[in-house]
């Protein structure tokens, strides 16, 4: 810090002029995730920045997914969903409210790499509302190979556009390049029905916000999913 | 010269045959452009004799008339049977018995001409040019040059309806695509200038490709909206052709495009924006390099009780995404359990104890059931040859997440988690 202090002021002392001031990034515009109790915690999802949702399997972060997608395309919004490991349930995402025609998904076919360059293709054509890619099958060794140069030119992509850009995955992997990190935790499997019959009825979840802005600052909501 | 053909059957097609300068003046009624004829067949009479046998061969009913203005020619050949040949100089002598309606004048100066008296050609041409002027008008000065057969004009020239087409033969076969694609630019430069200079854009490109020694290669584009944009429509050639490569060098391309009004769509201050058309076919088209044609598009569900049923639609040709509609912010949404599929499902390795699953191994995958909940038998299709049947079970395992595991004939299999 007070090196850059000391850098402001030698720019001051040659240009001769008042202070410089540090340009100000101005917060980004928020937009509902379609989880109420969410949006209460994070603030809601930003535009023209990275969010990350993790968790292990059966956490919960595919139901979110599926609610911000809807949420999204019911603001008729064109959505776009990278499959990295060709796992999305349309049957289960239909039941959940998603309107399919202002959904895109591109099917990666088990490839991370290609998911990436599809997600990078999809940002730099521009329009969209959504652009959410899905590494959430992806083995955490996998996806950890992913260079962070690659996170920062999707960073870089989706900055000064309205588009929210979306990960799902089993780890956190952009780290700095992300400005929401959302995370998810089972806390409960709901089983219901006669005891010689149970029925599964559904799962706790924890969602825990981290905004790169106040690292400090962990909210968390419990939500209950519903088959 | 000119030469006017007033009946029935292709009379512009008659035409065309003698004269590039045509001009449709009705439905009924073909003018040509005579002049220089008289080199091919010699005098008048010739020419007319040429032009009536040419009309015989091709089935055309007409009467034919040639003069030194087309509107000479016109009223001769709609005034007089068979052919006719209106003599230089002498224009108004000849049209003079011909019935003043051929002239189609307004009602009111037709009741006027009546009352007058004037019913024919011949009256018309004699009245004095100045009070002509003072009491009909410029129109009434108009229909007496007519009748007197002095009026020049030029004629407005039929053409063809425009095709936007273009090839090129090539020197020596080209089998790289980097050459290939100069010589695509330069056609798609081309007849984008032509679209344009027209005001009209495309939805379709064509492309055949002559093979050296093979059958051609065809390609053809569909663009969701009609776009005219040269460099857009070159990559998206190109992705197409790196997908779909020819099967030989090439020696010869032909490029077409359909011609259609642009589309103008006026954006709203409120409304989301989505992706521009073209940007995103071509978007599309790299994708589709990437992952496969097959693989992109929108996901619909398919009216049945099998797992995992679906097809995906494509977006080329559709407009889904780019209209909007009332009930768009109607859809019901709802935080609900979602479901994760193995794209093939996993084949597992189950314990079972007591009839129920204990314990389940597969890839990735390996824990003691804690919770199950089934079996769900479900079948289908039993009418088609191909049939399914299978028992569900919804199941807890100790690695801390929950499946859905099926038992069909081939054996168990997991389908997939609850996420």
């Amino acid at each position: 810090m007070g090196g850059a202090a000391g850098l402001k002021k030698q720019f001051e002392s040659v240009l001769g002029g008042g202070a410089l001031e540090w340009r100000v990034r101005p917060a980004p515009e928020l937009v509902p995730s379609g989880v109420p109790e969410v949006d209460g915690a994070t603030g809601g999802l930003p535009r023209g920045c990275l969010t990350e949702i993790f968790g292990t399997a059966s956490s919960g972060r595919t139901s979110l997914l599926v609610a911000i997608l809807a949420e999204a395309a019911a603001r008729q919004e064109v959505c776009a969903l990278v499959d990295a490991e060709d796992a999305f349930d349309p049957v289960s995402a239909a039941a959940a409210g998603v309107r399919f025609d202002r959904l895109l998904w591109v099917r990666c076919g088990h490839s991370a790499e290609y998911a990436l360059k599809a997600a990078d293709l999809l940002l730099q054509g521009g329009g969209f509302g959504l652009v959410a890619m899905d590494l959430g099958d992806t083995p955490p060794e996998m996806a950890r190979r992913i260079s962070l140069a690659s996170w920062f030119r999707l960073r870089r992509a989706v900055e000064h556009t309205p588009t929210v850009l979306l990960t799902v995955a089993r780890r956190p992997n952009a780290k700095t390049c992300a400005t929401v990190m959302l995370e998810c935790a089972r806390k409960g499997v709901e089983w219901g029905g006669h005891p010689l019959l149970s029925l599964l009825r559904g799962m706790r979840i924890q969602v825990s916000g981290t905004d790169d802005r106040f690292l400090s600052s962990v909210s968390s909501v419990s939500l209950s999913l519903q088959e | 010269m000119f030469a006017c053909l007033y009946g029935t059957g292709n009379l512009a097609a008659l035409a065309l045959e003698f004269s590039p300068v045509v001009e449709r003046t009705a439905p009924d009624t073909v003018t040509l452009d005579a002049s220089g004829l008289d080199r091919l067949f010699g005098l008048p009479q010739d020419v007319a004799a040429a032009i009536a046998r040419r009309a015989a061969e091709t089935g055309v009913r007409a009467n034919l008339a040639l003069a030194s203005n087309p509107d000479a020619a016109i009223c001769a050949a709609r005034g007089f049977a068979g052919t006719g040949i209106v003599p230089y100089g002498d224009e108004a002598k000849f049209l003079g018995d011909l019935p003043l309606a051929l002239l189609d004048p307004t009602p009111e100066l037709r009741e006027t001409l009546e009352r007058w008296g004037i019913r024919r050609f011949r009256d018309l041409a004699a009245l004095p040019p100045l009070g002509i002027a003072e009491r009909l008008g410029p129109e009434g000065l108009r229909l007496r040059e007519l009748a007197r057969g002095e009026v020049q004009r030029k004629l407005a020239l039929l053409e063809d309806p425009p095709r936007f087409e273009d090839a090129v033969e090539l020197d020596y076969p080209v089998d790289l695509l980097d050459p290939l694609s100069f010589l695509l630019a330069r056609l798609l430069n081309g007849l984008c200038t032509r679209l344009a200079t027209r005001a009209l854009a495309t939805d379709e490109l064509r492309l055949r490709l002559r093979l050296e020694g093979r059958a051609p290669h065809e390609r053809t584009l569909r663009l969701p909206v009609p776009a005219l944009d040269p460099k857009a429509f070159l990559k998206l050639l190109q992705l197409d052709l790196a997908a779909h490569p020819p099967t030989a060098p090439v020696v010869h391309v032909w490029m077409g495009m359909n011609p259609v009004k642009p589309r103008f769509a006026q954006g709203g201050l409120f409304i989301p924006a989505a992706p521009e058309p073209v940007k995103l076919e071509l978007t599309l088209a790299r994708i589709k390099a990437i992952v496969g044609e097959d693989r992109v598009g929108s996901p619909e569900l398919i009216d049945t009780h099998r797992p995992d049923a679906f097809r995906i639609r494509a977006i080329q040709g559709q407009t889904d995404l780019f209209t909007r509609r009332k009930s768009d912010a109607l859809g019901q949404i709802r935080l609900s359990l979602a479901f994760r599929i193995f794209r093939p499902p996993r084949a597992a390795r189950v314990a079972v104890t007591s009839g129920r699953p204990g314990f389940v191994a597969a890839e990735g995958i390996r824990g003691k059931v804690l919770d199950l909940a089934g079996p769900w038998r479900t079948s289908g299709d039993w009418w088609t040859s191909d049939p399914w049947s299978r028992d569900e079970w919804d199941i807890a395992l100790s690695d801390g997440a929950v499946y859905r595991l099926y038992c069909e004939p081939k054996g168990w299999f997991v389908e997939g988690s609850y996420d």
